[in-house]
C-alpha cells in the first residue's frame, strides 16, 4: 500500500475566511478529508466574549450553515471534516452541526465526533494550587497577578483525541483548541497509522499542517512575490495536501481554479508566524523548518519531502484569555494643501484637551495613515502635495469613563480644529473591551486524562 | 552637497554598511567589476511577517539562489535592529539556508501585540515590507540585474 494518497483540503484558513471556499473543496475534485481552521491566538478570546454574553455561543457561529451546506456532498462522497469551529464551546457546536444533520435527513449517515477536554477553566485554581505558576511565556509574570481576570483558559491539543474520533468513526470532528496543525496530522496518522513516536512523521504532517492552516495563504493569496501574475483570485483554489507514506507530500489546488501553487508561495506561508525555524514546537512533537525541501513538480504542484523531526516535550501550551481594558480608535480625514500638518495639528489640539480634562492612559497612539501608520519613521519624509491624510488616533486603559470619554473628543474637531476635515461619517468611536491573550506552558500528565472524546448518535 | 554625477568615484556610503567596512577596507574607484551600489532588499528578496504576542516575525526570502549568501553577509541581527531602531526592542535572526531564507524575530514591535495593540498593524502583517526598504551594499552587476528583474 505504498502508493496509497491521503488528500487533506484546506476550507477555511480563519473564522472569516472565504465562505465558498469549503464548498469548492468538496465539489471541485477529490479529497478525502476537509480541514478547517478556525482559530487564532485573538479568536478564543473573541469567542469568549461571545460565550459570556450567551452560553448557547463561542464557537464559530458560520461553521454551522456552511456544514449544512456541504453535508449532502460530504455524505456522498464519503469526506471527513476535521474541524476547530467548536472554539470555546464545542459540544455547542456539536450540537448544532447535528440538528443541521437532522434537517438535511442525514442524521443516520453523519456522525460527528466531538473532543473536550481542552478546556481547563473550572480546573485553574487547583492547578495554581498545585503549584502551576502558568506564567506568561512572554513576560515572565505568574498567573496570580491577573487570576481575578481571567476569562478562559484552554490547552492546546494534539493528533490523539482527532485520531480517535477517526478510529470510532466520525464523519464531522469537531474540537476546542486542538492545534491547527493536528487538524492535519490527525488523519494522516489515521490514514497511515504512523506511530506517533515516529517524530520524522510527525514534524513532516506539521509541516504539511502549517502549510494549508492558512487557507489560499500558500496557493497564491496574500503572496508578494509577482503579485501581478498571480492570477483568477476570484476564485481561488485552496491548498490541498496529497500526502504519502513515506512522509512526504504534494501541495497543489483543485484545476480550474486561480492563484499559484509554486516555490514561492509555499515558502512565504512557511515563514508565516515562523520562530526558530530548527525547533517549531507542537503537542505531537517538535518539526525542524531548516530540513524542508521544495521541489516544483508540475503545474501547481511542490513536492515537500526530507522534513525531520524531533521528540515531543512534556509540557503543553495553554492559551489564557483575560480582561485587560478598555480601548477606542477614532479616525478624521484631513484634505490638501497641508493635510498631513493640518493632522499633526488636530492631534496636538485633542491631546491637550484630553490632558486638560484630567484623562488618564494606559496608551494614546497616534498614526497618520498615508503617511507613516505601517512603516513608522522608515515611511521618510511625508509627500507635501498628498491629497489627504487620515489621524488616526487609539487610547487603551483600564477606566471605561476615560475611553468613553475620548469617543467624544473626536467629532467636536470638525468644528473646532484645523479646516479642510471630513470622514465622520461613521459617528462615534465604539468603546470595546480588551480581551488579551496570555500563553503558559502546563505538563501535559494534567491534561491528558482529561480530553474526551464522544461520538455523538443521531 | 553636489549634485551626484556619474563621474563619482565613491559609493554612496550608507550609515549601516559603513560600519561593516570597517578594518581599514578601502573603497574601490568605480568601473572595477566589485564596485558596490546600494540597493533595496525588495529587488532582492521578497517577504512575508507575522505575530506571536509582542513579538513580529518578518522571513525574508532571496529572490534567486545567488542573493541568498548576500543576504546572510549583509542583513545581519545588528543591521536589522538599526533598520527598526525606535520600532522595535529586540531582533534575533535564524537561517534557513534550504529555503534560502531567513527569519527575523522583531520583539516589542506591535504595541503589546494581538487585541492589545492600538497600531494599524496590531498583527505585524505588513512589517515584512518595512524591512524591504532596507538599503544593502551588492556588486554593481548583481543591482543592475536585480533592479531590471524587480522591473525598477
Amino acid at each position: 500500500m505504498t502508493d496509497k494518497i491521503v488528500r487533506v483540503a484546506a476550507g477555511q484558513g480563519f473564522w472569516g475566511d472565504w465562505l465558498e471556499a469549503p464548498v469548492r473543496q468538496v465539489q471541485g475534485g477529490p479529497i478525502d478529508y476537509l480541514m478547517m481552521d478556525y482559530l487564532a491566538e485573538v479568536t478564543m478570546s473573541i469567542m469568549q466574549k461571545q460565550k459570556s454574553r450567551d452560553p448557547k455561543y463561542g464557537y464559530a457561529r458560520d461553521f454551522v450553515p456552511l456544514m449544512e451546506r456541504i453535508l449532502p456532498d460530504i455524505a456522498a462522497r464519503g469526506i471527513r471534516v476535521t474541524s476547530n469551529a467548536g472554539g470555546v464551546n464545542p459540544r455547542a457546536c456539536a450540537e448544532a452541526v447535528r440538528e443541521a444533520a437532522r434537517r438535511k435527513g442525514l442524521s443516520q449517515r453523519v456522525r460527528i465526533g466531538l473532543v473536550s477536554g481542552d478546556d481547563i477553566l473550572p480546573r485553574l485554581d487547583e492547578l495554581l494550587a498545585k503549584g502551576h505558576a502558568l506564567t506568561d511565556m512572554d513576560t515572565g509574570r505568574p498567573l496570580s497577578g491577573i487570576r481575578d481576570k481571567v476569562l478562559s483558559a484552554n490547552a492546546y491539543l494534539g493528533m490523539a483525541p482527532m485520531v480517535e474520533a477517526l478510529r470510532q468513526g466520525a464523519q464531522v470532528i469537531i474540537t476546542g483548541r486542538v492545534t491547527d496543525t493536528g487538524l492535519t496530522l490527525g488523519p494522516l496518522f489515521h490514514e497511515f497509522g504512523w506511530s506517533p513516536t515516529d517524530w520524522d512523521k510527525v514534524a513532516a504532517g506539521t509541516v504539511a499542517g502549517h502549510i494549508i492552516e492558512c487557507g489560499a495563504q500558500s496557493s497564491g493569496g496574500n503572496l508578494l512575490r509577482d503579485w501581478r501574475k498571480v492570477k483568477g483570485l476570484a476564485n481561488p483554489g485552496f491548498p490541498i495536501v496529497e500526502a504519502s507514506a513515506d512522509g512526504s507530500f504534494v501541495v497543489t489546488k483543485h484545476p480550474g481554479t486561480g492563484g499559484v501553487v509554486n516555490i514561492p508561495s509555499v515558502t512565504e506561508q512557511l515563514v508565516y508566524e515562523m520562530g526558530d525555524p530548527h525547533t517549531y514546537i507542537t503537542p505531537d512533537g517538535i518539526a525542524d523548518f531548516t530540513s524542508i525541501q521544495l521541489r516544483q513538480a508540475g503545474k501547481d504542484r511542490v513536492r515537500v519531502s526530507g522534513i525531520r523531526g524531533r521528540a515531543r516535550t512534556d509540557m503543553l501550551k495553554v492559551s489564557i484569555a483575560y480582561f485587560y481594558g478598555y480601548k477606542a480608535v477614532g479616525t478624521l480625514v484631513y484634505s490638501w494643501p497641508e493635510a498631513y500638518d493640518k493632522a499633526k495639528a488636530a492631534d496636538r489640539i485633542l491631546r491637550q484637551r484630553l490632558t486638560d480634562l484630567g484623562l488618564e492612559f494606559e496608551q494614546i497612539l497616534t498614526e497618520y495613515v498615508g503617511v507613516d501608520a505601517t512603516h513608522g519613521p522608515l515611511a521618510g519624509p511625508p509627500n507635501p502635495d498628498a491629497p489627504e491624510v487620515q489621524l488616526r488616533v487609539g487610547v487603551r486603559g483600564p477606566d471605561k469613563k476615560a475611553v468613553e470619554r475620548f469617543t467624544r473628543e473626536i467629532a467636536p474637531l470638525v468644528l473646532t480644529g484645523p479646516p479642510s476635515v471630513t470622514g465622520f461619517a461613521g459617528g462615534r468611536p465604539e468603546v470595546q473591551e480588551v480581551v488579551a491573550y496570555w500563553p503558559a506552558l502546563i505538563d501535559r500528565t494534567e491534561i491528558e486524562p482529561f480530553v474526551k472524546v464522544e461520538v455523538l448518535d443521531a | 552637497m553636489p549634485k551626484k554625477s556619474p563621474r563619482r568615484t565613491r559609493v554612496r556610503r550608507s550609515p549601516g554598511p559603513r560600519s561593516q567596512r570597517a578594518g581599514g577596507r578601502t573603497v574601490r574607484p568605480a568601473g572595477t567589476s566589485s564596485r558596490r551600489v546600494p540597493v533595496q532588499l525588495r529587488v532582492l528578496a521578497h517577504a512575508r511577517s507575522g505575530d506571536k504576542g509582542d513579538t513580529a516575525n518578518v522571513g525574508l526570502i532571496a529572490l534567486e539562489p545567488e542573493y541568498y549568501p548576500i543576504l546572510v553577509k549583509e542583513v545581519t541581527r545588528a543591521r536589522v535592529a538599526r533598520h527598526f531602531k525606535g520600532m522595535v526592542k529586540g531582533v534575533d535572526r535564524f537561517e534557513l539556508p534550504n529555503l534560502q531564507a531567513l527569519n527575523f524575530l522583531l520583539h516589542g514591535a506591535l504595541d503589546g501585540g494581538g487585541t492589545i495593540s492600538l497600531k494599524t498593524d496590531a498583527q505585524g502583517k505588513v512589517y515584512s515590507t518595512a524591512l524591504l526598504r532596507m538599503e544593502i551594499l551588492v556588486p554593481a552587476a548583481i543591482a543592475r540585474a536585480a533592479r531590471r528583474s524587480a522591473g525598477l
